[in-house]
């Protein structure tokens, strides 16, 4: 059973009231707290290491998984393998995320490696959001590995969304796109206090008409750092968009690289970078509606992140 | 009733010039009055306007809204206080939807058949809007349509508009001067227009002729109107800024 300090997490990573419908895994404290299978999805729990592989069979459509993590102890340090084999033709979306309480002196750290091997012409959504809460001194560490590989004609939509709350995160993410696959990724991101983010994307379109768009938006707030890298690889016809938007704010320090690597005539690759305070007419128009200067910052970051 | 006196606004030029905007302007705004202010270009007009929404701060002079010292209160309380401003460029906001800014305006939840009928008073069709994002994506006429919404959505004593036809398609701006013309039968408070538009002016209770700085003539529209439009007080106005 979940406790409510719990529940309150999943409630966060997740949009989860009550048990989800469909297949999941919870894991909570390193534990497993809950399972569900369907007859179309699978999930079992890895033998050689910490972890579990969810397996879609071909043609499953209108399915969810929801895999969340729920960390309230101090002092976890944990390592989670998790592989998503989707076969052909599903469209299903993927629920995960993690979230750290921590009111302990000890640092709670969650790394957790998914990878995902997409089936032909399948349609994935997935959904990722990190959060963290508690007033002790230890750290809220995430650092995510995504891998991803998609098969012909594949879609693959991530929505990747870390709201403060956690200290440290280094993100990587890569991807491996065969023939008219497409990966649409979108990062929203807010750091404060002494937060550290970074986002490392490598995206590599090695099938004809393969695309992708990188979009990352987010806000860095106090001393906090950002440093986002997105690289583009065209290896063929395929069409690439990366854009990073960053408001900064206070004294935080915001890096973006973005990288492009064409080798193919028919590569078109793009990108684009932009940072930047919120602009004074936008206070000044939300003012004149009557708000707060801190209100219509409010206002302002939070439609950004949306 | 609106009182500025002895309004003072002046900017330091890149030559360190001191330049008055604003000069020694005195005007009394009386309560549920639809007045127009117009002038040639670079007269002070919009400035004006912002020194009123406190967006521009006076250099000297006072601003007395229902006999309280208004001068050194903010945008924020000058907004509380019933003084509501659509700005000559829209906003673009990433994020923010129409709805969104509708709801702020109101400064309550509003349902969205609220919104739909904010938006209506400036011939948008509704639904299509408001769910959309106060960004580029829209179009000058539609921004501007929107701005002009939220104003209507505060629905406070005093309503400035700076220069709503400005950027405005001939198409568009028939259509803006019917949200003028209902504006105009519906409001219960003061509206301030900034205004070059004959069609605008001849709406007007009053005219208020604003030019370097100072309001040169004021009075009923059938009095002021006249002498603006192509009789030989218009030539020397423009003239006058050409010399």
């Amino acid at each position: 059973m979940l406790d409510n300090i719990q529940k309150k997490i999943l409630e966060e990573v997740a949009d989860l009231h009550k048990v989800p419908e469909g297949a999941y895994n919870i894991r909570a404290n390193s534990q497993m707290a809950g399972r569900n299978t369907t007859a179309n999805i699978d999930i079992t729990t890895k033998e050689d290491k910490s972890g579990i592989d969810i397996r879609v069979k071909d043609g499953t459509k209108n399915e969810s998984v929801h895999i969340p993590v729920v960390i309230s102890e101090s002092g976890i340090k944990e390592v989670v393998h998790n592989d998503f084999y989707i076969g052909d033709d599903c469209d299903i979306v993927i629920v995960a995320g993690c979230g750290i309480h921590n009111c302990g002196n000890q640092d709670s750290q969650h790394d957790g490696i998914h990878r995902f091997f997409i089936g032909k012409n399948s349609r994935v959504v997935y959904v990722e959001k990190h959060y963290g809460e508690g007033d002790g001194s230890g750290k809220r560490i995430l650092n995510p590995v995504t891998e991803v590989y998609q098969e012909a004609g594949s879609y693959v939509e991530m929505e990747m969304v870390q709201i403060k709350g956690v200290d440290s995160t280094y993100r990587t993410t890569k991807a491996e796109l065969k023939e008219g696959a497409s990966l649409i990724v979108r990062e929203r991101l807010m750091t404060h206090g002494e937060q550290s983010a970074t986002s490392v994307y490598d995206v590599y379109l090695n099938g004809k008409k393969a695309s992708t768009d990188v979009i990352s938006r987010s806000v860095a707030k106090d001393f906090s750092e950002q440093i986002f890298e997105a690289n583009i690889v065209g290896n063929t016809e395929c069409h690439g968009h990366a854009e990073c938007d960053a408001i900064i704010m206070d004294k935080a320090h915001v890096v973006a690289v973005p990288k492009l690597d064409a080798n193919d005539v028919d590569a078109a690759l793009i990108h684009e970078a932009a940072i930047g305070k919120i602009a004074g007419e936008q206070l000044i128009k939300l003012m004149s509606l009557g708000l707060t200067e801190q209100e219509a910052e409010e206002q302002i970051v939070n439609g950004f992140l949306r | 009733m609106l009182e500025l006196k002895n309004i003072n606004y002046t900017v330091t030029e890149e030559s360190g010039e001191k330049k008055a905007i604003i000069d020694g302007l005195n005007l009394q705004v009386e309560d549920g009055k639809f007045i127009v202010i117009t002038g040639p270009n670079g007269g002070g007009k919009s400035t004006l306007a912002k020194v009123i929404m406190g967006v521009n701060k006076v250099t000297a002079g006072n601003i007395i809204l229902d006999g309280e010292d208004i001068t050194e209160a903010s945008i924020t309380d000058r907004a509380k206080k019933g003084i509501s401003f659509a700005f000559q460029q829209p906003v673009h906001f990433k994020g923010i939807k129409v709805i969104d800014l509708l709801r702020l305006a109101a400064g309550r939840e509003i349902t969205t058949d609220e919104a739909c009928e904010y938006l209506s008073k400036v011939g948008l069709c509704a639904r299509e809007y408001i769910e959309r994002e106060v960004n580029g994506s829209l179009s000058g006429g539609e921004l501007k349509r929107i701005e002009i919404a939220t104003v209507l959505a505060r629905g406070t004593k005093i309503s400035i508009f700076d220069e709503p036809e400005a950027g405005i398609d001939l198409w568009s701006f028939q259509n803006l001067i019917k949200v003028f013309e209902n504006i105009r039968e519906n409001i219960n408070g003061t509206v301030l227009i900034i205004s070059h538009q004959e069609r605008i002016l001849n709406i007007a209770d009053e005219i208020v002729v604003i030019q370097d700085g100072k309001v040169k003539t004021r009075g009923p529209k059938d009095e002021i109107l006249p002498t603006l439009l192509g009789t030989s007080s218009a030539v020397p106005v423009a003239c006058g800024k050409l010399s």
